[in-house]
């Protein structure tokens, strides 16, 4: 292959497979040597946070700086426990699609602080819109693993009644909106919804959230926009992840500005927090949202951490960048750096963490063997196929009614021949 | 009763509406201040607040998407798209999104949004300001599609597209605002006042969402049509003294079946009219019921009347518009036929 010069530049990937990893161009702040500027503070004033990076952890482990939370260290073991739960849940449901017991599955392996803080500095009446990687927040609202897992099997008991693909699940009761296969599409909604609260006066904020890539979307702009427009009390969260699918964050207009950096361009305060600190991302969150509650706006966060699993279990990362890539990622690892950080607080044991995970995988395991006695897409209980033609409005119209009609006669008419067949 | 024209029926829809129910908002390009660049929205921020009458800034995705999220809030949003040609950036949220999001979600969540949008030619707008998207819309599950022809149905209509649950996308023929258009742009214009469809109610009504209505009984062909043409259609049958039922189906999803199906039954003949496109046009999916469902009472082949397949151009728009000579063609061809 030639190189070819001209003026047009294509960003290039810090490291291709085969290659060393080279983590060079993530600017790190040390723990503890960001201002904390009040939550009420004018834009010009938090101008910094968008380059810089919050962060609390130390590499000593201790959480240092104006920005620590000080949590109390059972709500830490709860994160902890969220944390570690969504990890297991995530990798006993890869491993199921890799049975072929469900038809895809995406993981959140290496971000679970980023949806598990936030879901946790929010408050229940808070409304979240998810993307499909905060698999963490469903477990922190308290969605039942045997829901999930009903969800992923599209079986009789499953939420979306076999409409969705795995993982767009969705809570009314939780306050967890309907994750969409579109991408970004909950970004402008979220702030929407933010906008009825302030409309009717009601104290709750909204939160959202959607990955480096779909910051290209036009969406990322429509929320940006009315969101500072109308001082909607909203948290909007990139997650960076460092890559969509195969192209790196630099495709999605990342390598010479940070994603955070494009709040203040609207006029919104943008965070680049390290997304792998638990205490950092409960902080910000918790920032953003006493100033969405006191009508100062919203807040653009920019959570750095890096995609250690696929994408999704419909592609190889070893393709497109070095295959032990995350292993040098200096952000390290946020189940890790908590776990840690509560040993460094004589507060946790390597013996209670093998408790924990033991407790963790009993539970991922029953809910799944649950699961399973509702159905799986091959066998078992499944909802009666005429049920498609439920919910695409209120009331069936006559024209779906008569196809529903028509289809029940087409599969009668399969059972007949079968049995015709099997005489 | 008060004598209106459209745009103050419309009005009437949205005044009546947000003075009952408090979760009803409006947003869009120029609704606040302005009153919006047909006047539909006027004197509505005065009445019921900035807050609830909201200028949007130039962003039919944003303006669609943050309409969804509002109404997952318990608002029932009312968001216009200045001209349907504009709609196009929204087109995610709406096929996507809105049309979809009691499907996905086994019908836990709901989105009531009714998104309001001037449609249609004949005013000299262009190919960008001219358009009649309702197949685009149609074609897509989950989405309940309006168009009214006069004042009447408009208000009625909107009133139960803002009460329905499920999300409406309600065209306005804005050729129709300012009085009935038989098709001849050289004839003096004429206002709604001398229309009996011009006299409105004060108060609240609906006209049903799925429900035709056969706006000139007939028995020698049945003409099925919608918006604008719904005017042109009955000029043009009653200029060649053809006896023939007009129905003007106003609502595009759910379409009233039964309506159309006894008339051509009875008639025998069958023309379907509309502004919009003829290929792929929603004048098909009518033909193709017609064909389905009244086949061996047809005596001659069902017509079409539509715009070309080209946009919508500014110098011809009047060769451009099916106007009378285009409807009263294949009128007379499905009389002459057998």
């Amino acid at each position: 292959m030639s190189a070819i010069r001209t003026r047009l530049h294509v960003p290039r990937q810090p490291a291709r497979p085969g290659e060393k990893s080279d983590f060079s161009y993530v600017q790190i702040s040390p723990a503890g040597a960001v201002a904390r500027p009040d939550p009420n503070a004018a834009l010009a004033q938090t101008h910094y946070l968008a380059d810089e990076m919050v962060r609390v952890l130390g590499d000593d482990h201790r959480a240092v700086g104006p920005w620590d939370p000080h949590l109390a260290p059972s709500d830490l073991a709860l994160a902890l426990r969220h944390m570690l739960m969504t990890r297991l849940f995530d990798d006993r449901m890869h491993r199921a699609q890799r049975q072929g017991r469900i038809t895809f599955y995406i993981k959140s392996t290496g971000e679970e602080a980023v949806s598990v803080a936030a879901g946790m500095a929010l408050r229940p009446t808070d409304m979240t819109f998810p993307g499909y990687r905060n698999q963490g927040l469903q477990i922190v609202r308290g969605q039942k693993l045997v829901d999930l897992a009903c969800q992923l099997l599209s079986n009789s008991r499953d939420m979306c009644k076999g409409r969705q693909l795995p993982v767009m699940y969705h809570s009314k009761e939780a306050r967890l909106f309907s994750i969409s296969g579109n991408l970004a599409t909950q970004f402008p909604q979220a702030v929407g919804w933010a906008m009825a609260a302030a409309i009717k006066n009601e104290d709750n904020i909204a939160a959202t959230w959607l990955g480096d890539g779909s910051t290209a979307e036009a969406d990322f702009h429509y929320a940006l926009l009315f969101a500072q427009i109308y001082r909607a009390p909203v948290i909007l969260n990139v997650v960076n992840n460092q890559w969509a699918i195969s192209t790196f964050q630099s495709f999605a207009g990342g390598e010479l500005k940070s994603f955070a950096a494009r709040g203040p361009g609207y006029g919104i305060p943008g965070i680049r927090v390290d997304g792998n600190d638990f205490l950092a991302v409960y902080a910000v969150t918790q920032w953003a949202a006493e100033r969405a509650r006191m009508g100062a706006g919203p807040t653009l966060i920019e959570h750095v951490t890096y995609r250690a699993a696929p994408h999704s279990t419909s592609d190889d990362p070893s393709r497109y960048r070095p295959k032990d890539d995350h292993e040098s990622w200096p952000l390290g690892d946020p189940i890790e750096r908590l776990k840690s950080h509560l040993i460094a607080l004589g507060e946790w044991s390597e013996e209670r963490e093998a408790t924990l995970q033991k407790q963790c995988e009993e539970q991922v395991n029953a809910a799944w063997r649950e699961a399973i006695t509702h159905g799986t897409l091959t066998d078992g209980p499944r909802l009666d196929a005429g049920t498609m033609f439920e919910d695409v409005f209120k009331d069936m119209t006559p024209h779906l009614a008569r196809q529903r009609q028509q289809l029940e006669a087409e599969l009668a008419q399969q059972k007949k021949d079968a049995e015709k067949k099997d005489k | 009763m008060t004598q209106m024209n459209m745009i103050q029926a419309l009005n009437s829809a949205m005044d009546v509406m947000m003075a009952r129910d408090a979760s009803v908002v409006t947003m869009g390009e120029d609704v606040g201040y302005f009153g919006g660049v047909f006047r539909v929205t006027e004197g509505l921020q005065r009445k019921y607040g900035a807050h609830r009458v909201l200028d949007s800034p130039i962003s039919e995705g944003g303006i669609v998407a943050t309409a969804i999220g509002m109404s997952v809030n318990g608002l029932r949003p009312v968001a216009e798209i200045q001209f349907a040609d504009y709609i196009y950036p929204a087109y995610d949220q709406i096929v996507s999104e809105l049309a979809r999001i009691r499907y996905r979600t086994g019908g836990e969540f709901n989105a009531p949004v009714t998104i309001r949008t001037p449609c249609g030619g004949g005013i000299r707008g262009g190919q960008t300001h001219s358009q009649s998207p309702e197949a685009v819309f149609a074609h897509v599950c989950g989405l309940k599609v309006v168009m009214p022809s006069n004042p009447y149905d408009a208000k009625g209509l909107l009133i139960s597209s803002i009460e329905d649950d499920d999300p409406v996308i309600f065209f306005e023929p804005k050729r129709l605002y300012n009085g009935p258009f038989d098709g001849d742009p050289h004839k003096p214009a004429i206002g709604w006042s001398s229309h009996p469809k011009g006299d409105v109610p004060d108060g609240h009504y609906r006209v049903a969402i799925g429900s035709a209505e056969i706006v000139r009984p007939g028995k020698q062909v049945t003409v099925i049509t919608y918006g604008t043409m719904v005017h042109v259609c009955i000029a043009a049958a009653e200029s060649l003294g053809i006896d023939a039922e007009v129905i003007d189906i106003r609502t595009i999803v759910p379409l009233d079946e039964e309506t159309i199906t006894n008339s051509v039954k009875k008639t025998g003949r069958c023309v379907v009219a509309h502004e919009a496109t003829r290929f792929a046009g929603f004048g098909a999916e009518i033909l193709s019921i017609v064909q389905e469902e009244c086949f061996w009472h047809l005596e001659a082949p069902i017509a079409r009347v539509a715009g070309w397949d080209t946009p919508y151009p500014h110098a011809f728009e009047w060769e451009y518009f099916p106007g009378q000579t285009r409807v009263a063609a294949a009128l007379k061809a499905t009389m002459e036929a057998a």
